[in-house]
Parts: C-alpha cells; sequence; structure tokens
C-alpha cells in the first residue's frame, strides 16, 4: 500500500487571532488540499485555567482535520512530537479504512471489525507510520507575547526532528514565523531533514499586537503548493527520459 | 463533516458501575482505578469472582496495538513476559461513543521504590538479576519495552518479582520508540537515538534506579552526560554496581544478559566474601549455610569448654 508523502502544518502559538480571515475557515481550506492543520496551544506558567482565546486552537485543529493540545512550556517538547505521531496516525487510519471500505464494503472501517481482526490491519497501519515519508511545516507565532517561550519551542523543535528521524522513513521540516517584518509570514528554516543545528533562530520578535493566523495558515499552505509543483516539474523530467 | 471531526470524549467509568463487552458478551464490574496515563486508564475490576486489570481508552488503535504485543508476549514458552491477556472489547458508552478495550491477568504488588524503602536497597540487585533476565527474553523476541518507568513496574509478592505492568511503550527494534518519558528518554539526556534497541531499555532502567534514590528527579543540566555521572557517583554505593550503571549509561553495556551476568558474578562474589568471613570467625572447613545452627556450635563449645573449665579446673 502506498500512502504518498503525508503533509502536516503544525501552528505554535498562545492566544487569538485578530487580524485577517478566520482561521478555522482557512483550515478547512487546507485541509481540503490533503494537509492536516496541528495546533499547539502553550498556557502561560500562572494560567490554572484555559483562557478563552485558546478555544480558537481546538476549533482550528478540528477544522485541519488535526491534532491539538494545550500545555505548559515545560511539556513543549514532548507534545509537539506526540501531537505529531498521533496527526500521522490518524491520517494513515484514514488512507487505510478507505482501502478496507473498497474491500469489504461501505459499512466496514477499522473500528467496526471485531477485534481479532483489527489486529492485523492494525500492523499495517504501524508499518505505514514508521515507513511513510512526512513533511512538517512548522508555523511558529511570534508576537510580543512568545518571547519568553520561544527558546522551549526551539528545543522542542529540535526534539521532533529526533524523534522524526529515529523512524525508517524520510522528513523533511521547514519552520516559518507569523507575522513577519512586511508579510504576514516569513521563512526561518528552508526544508530540511534535520533541525539539530537551528540556533537563535528566533531572533527578530515581532512588535505590536497583531496575530494575523488566519493569513499566515493561507500562506503556509500556498508554500507547500509552490514546492510540490516545483518538485512535481522536475519529477515529470526524470520520467519523460526513463520512459523514452 | 462535523461530526467525524468532533473529538471522542476521554472515558471515566465509576466504582461499581458494570462494563459488558459488545462481542464476547462478558461483563466487568470496575472496583477502583488503578492507573492513568496518556494513552488509556487501567481499571481493577472483578468477572466471574476473579480480579482482573482492564484498560480502556478512547484511542481504539492503541488498544490493538498494544493486545498485539501481549498476543507476542503469550506466545513465548515458559516464562509469561507480561500479564496474560484475558479478553478484548468494546464498550458502548451511554455517551454514544465506542470506546476499546482489552483485560488482563491483575498483578498485585508493591510500587519499586516503597519496597525498597522498606526492604533496603541490597534488594534493588537481587530484583534486577530477575528483571534483566526477563528483559533479555524481551529482546530476543525482537521487541524492546519502551516506556520504563517506576509507574510501569510492580514488586509482584509470592514470588517477590520485578515486573513491568503496562506494554504501551513496546515497540520492535529498529523502530523509532512508541511512547517514552523524558526523564527515562536516552534522547532528551543526549546519549543516543530514540530508536529501539536493547540499550534505550538499559538506560531506562539505570534511570529507573535513580529514581530510587531522587524521588523528584533531577535536572538536565549545560552537560547532561555529567550530571549523570555525579549523580550516579553521589547516591549509589557498592562501586561494582556504580560502574556497570555508569557503564551502561556511556553505551557499553549494551545487552540485558550481560547486565544479568555481571549483577550474578556481583551477588556471588558478595555472598562468598560473606561465607569466608564466617569461615574465619569459625575456624572450621565445612560450608556454613545457616547462621543459627553456626550460632547454636559456637554456643555449644563455650558451653563444653565452661564445662570443663568448671569441673576439672576449679
Amino acid at each position: 500500500m502506498k500512502t504518498g508523502t503525508l503533509k502536516q502544518i503544525l501552528l505554535i502559538t498562545d492566544g487569538c487571532s485578530n487580524q485577517g480571515e478566520n482561521p478555522a475557515h482557512v483550515a478547512t481550506m487546507v485541509a481540503e488540499q490533503g494537509i492536516t492543520v496541528n495546533v499547539i496551544g502553550i498556557l502561560e506558567d500562572d494560567q490554572t485555567e484555559q483562557p478563552s482565546g485558546l478555544q480558537e486552537v481546538e476549533d482550528i485543529a478540528n477544522c485541519g482535520l488535526g491534532v491539538s493540545q494545550i500545555v505548559y512550556k515545560q511539556a513543549l517538547s514532548q507534545t509537539v512530537q506526540t501531537v505529531t505521531k498521533q496527526a500521522m496516525n490518524e491520517t494513515l487510519q484514514g488512507v487505510v479504512n478507505k482501502e478496507l471500505k473498497q474491500i469489504l464494503g461501505d459499512q466496514q472501517s477499522l473500528e467496526e471489525l471485531p477485534p481479532e481482526q483489527r489486529g492485523e490491519v492494525m500492523e499495517v497501519v504501524d508499518d505505514l507510520g514508521e515507513t511513510c515519508d512526512i513533511e512538517v511545516l512548522v508555523l511558529v507565532d511570534t508576537s510580543a507575547s512568545m518571547g519568553n517561550k520561544l527558546p522551549m519551542v526551539q528545543e522542542a523543535l529540535m526534539d521532533l526532528s529526533m524523534s522524526m528521524n529515529a523512524r525508517i522513513g524520510r522528513n523533511r521540516f521547514s519552520i516559518y514565523q507569523f507575522p513577519g517584518k512586511k508579510k504576514p509570514l516569513e521563512q526561518l528554516v528552508d526544508w530540511t531533514a534535520q533541525l539539530d543545528s537551528i540556533t537563535s533562530i528566533f531572533s527578530k520578535l515581532a512588535s505590536g499586537g497583531v496575530t494575523p493566523t488566519g493569513p499566515a495558515l493561507k500562506e503556509a499552505m500556498y508554500q507547500f503548493g509552490k514546492k510540490t509543483l516545483k518538485r512535481r516539474f522536475m519529477r515529470n523530467d526524470f520520467r519523460d527520459i526513463e520512459e523514452a | 463533516m462535523i461530526s467525524e471531526t468532533l473529538k471522542k470524549p476521554d472515558i471515566q467509568l465509576r466504582k461499581g458501575q458494570k462494563i459488558t463487552g459488545k462481542w464476547h458478551h462478558k461483563s466487568y464490574q470496575i472496583v477502583r482505578e488503578l492507573g492513568r496515563g496518556a494513552i488509556g486508564t487501567v481499571y481493577l475490576c472483578v468477572c466471574e469472582q476473579k480480579q482482573v486489570a482492564l484498560k480502556v481508552s478512547k484511542q481504539s488503535t492503541s488498544i490493538t496495538s498494544e493486545v498485539n504485543v501481549l498476543k507476542t508476549f503469550q506466545k513465548v514458552q515458559g516464562d509469561n513476559l507480561g500479564p496474560a491477556l484475558i479478553d478484548v472489547d468494546d464498550y458502548q458508552a451511554s455517551n454514544g461513543y465506542m470506546y476499546a478495550f482489552y483485560v488482563m491477568e491483575y498483578i498485585s504488588g508493591e510500587r519499586l521504590e516503597s519496597f525498597i524503602r522498606r526492604n533496603g536497597d541490597e534488594w534493588i540487585v537481587s530484583l534486577l538479576i530477575g528483571f534483566t533476565k526477563d528483559l533479555h527474553l524481551l529482546h530476543q523476541q525482537g521487541y524492546v519495552f519502551g516506556d520504563l518507568k517506576l509507574d510501569n513496574l510492580i514488586v509482584s509478592r509470592n514470588p517477590i518479582r520485578l515486573r513491568w505492568v503496562d506494554v504501551g511503550g513496546t515497540t520492535l527494534q529498529g523502530r523509532s520508540i512508541k511512547e517514552y518519558t523524558e526523564f527515562y528518554d536516552r534522547a532528551y539526556w543526549k546519549m543516543g537515538e530514540r530508536k529501539a534497541d536493547p540499550g534505550y531499555d538499559l538506560f531506562a532502567l539505570v534511570m529507573v534506579v535513580l529514581r530510587i534514590y531522587y524521588p523528584n528527579g533531577f535536572n538536565r543540566g549545560n552537560n547532561p552526560k555529567r550530571t549523570l555521572m555525579q549523580k550516579i557517583n553521589q547516591a549509589v554505593q557498592p562501586a561494582p554496581f556504580r560502574k556497570l550503571l555508569q557503564g551502561i549509561i556511556l553505551g557499553h553495556v549494551k545487552e540485558a544478559i550481560e547486565v544479568k551476568q555481571y549483577l550474578l558474578t556481583y551477588y556471588y562474589q558478595q555472598r562468598d566474601k560473606k561465607r569466608s568471613s564466617y569461615r574465619t570467625l569459625n575456624n572450621s572447613d565445612e560450608e556454613s549455610y545457616y547462621p543459627l545452627l553456626e550460632m547454636l556450635s559456637v554456643l555449644s563449645v563455650s558451653g563444653a569448654v565452661y564445662l570443663y573449665v568448671t569441673i576439672f579446673l576449679s
């Protein structure tokens, strides 16, 4: 079974958006493109209750068919890798469920199989999770209030790269921050397999209270599109040569 | 669309609640909660007057994965590697959602750290000898335990033995570790990859031992390797045992069987030392196994001498 490359956007933020279109709506569009949107909301150390602003975190992930989690910054490393892997597994289950429906008829999905048969199907999902290729575009909110959390974000991303690279499948990561200086989105790290060498990438903090989550998400979707388009051209070239 | 993306809520079972499986129709009555993890909750239950442990989760796939692991363990003859698997089923909750669960043998016992605190830390070595043997067997099956930590270990009575109770992190060798806890994770301490090899479990095992001495854990610091070495030097007493732990941390010891052999040799040396000290005390060549008998013999010799002195020399 082939799954192709899984595509994910990982949004790390600490509050609600206040500029541009509704991010949950944008997330729906992104999901339509086959890209999962996962969101991690970071709490302040002294926050004991979930502030209302972070309700948006769950909405975006729901619309983006992804996973959301709200954590304190200390737990960030472990959360980032759990969320990424969980979303990956859910996507793969979706793929397997589709296959199952084709084989067994419309009403069958993994959860509806008797437990005895579920085990074998699960082995397939586990295998796919270990071997599939994955691309993660990390979108970091660098508005002023995130300042004290960015060192932890950086560490969490290095840890994510370590977790993912222990798999057999290939990984590619890129990191963007928003808001950028003049644009809603600014690239920090271009597509790379390893994030272990990133140091002090979040040097420039945006001042002012603008958090354009929606526009940033939209821009991130275009970044994915651009890259695949470029690669498709290259691949096609090679294929022509091979066929000839 | 909306119903698909709506989140399935976590499941909370009440004491006394009865759970009946959808497929096998067996009923389980909840007694109390045993533990709660990232993936699911384990409850103590009663089924046909027997105590069993039931793990339920909203992630049916994780439950299925764990059942797969437990089934593999079941096939290994002789020693039972994990808790025995009893039943796998689905539970239709009153909120309309379906929750997957499995039922396993209930292992009663005590947490490792409280056992050691009660009985003394000389027990660590003897418990680890049995445990590393099990670990070696698990590694031979092509698996790595993964999420080895105090919360996942229990000291069972009759026989007294260190056993693992949660197989959620068990991973095929060569793959990326499924579940881990930062303090016990080799990659977190920058001492290696987060990949399933026997050394990963051994590293976590050293951290388990350290956690007994440092119940609140400790920070990584700027130089994680140096921190670990320091903490081992400060807490662990017998020098050979300390050397072993450091050897594992540095990756010199890679197999569970090596650890077992080393501990066994150390254990016998300890016993020989004790024995030889008895020997010098007794001045006899006979092997002395029973301290009580020795005491008796010492007493009777001294009694004879006393009699001799009082009768013949007075």
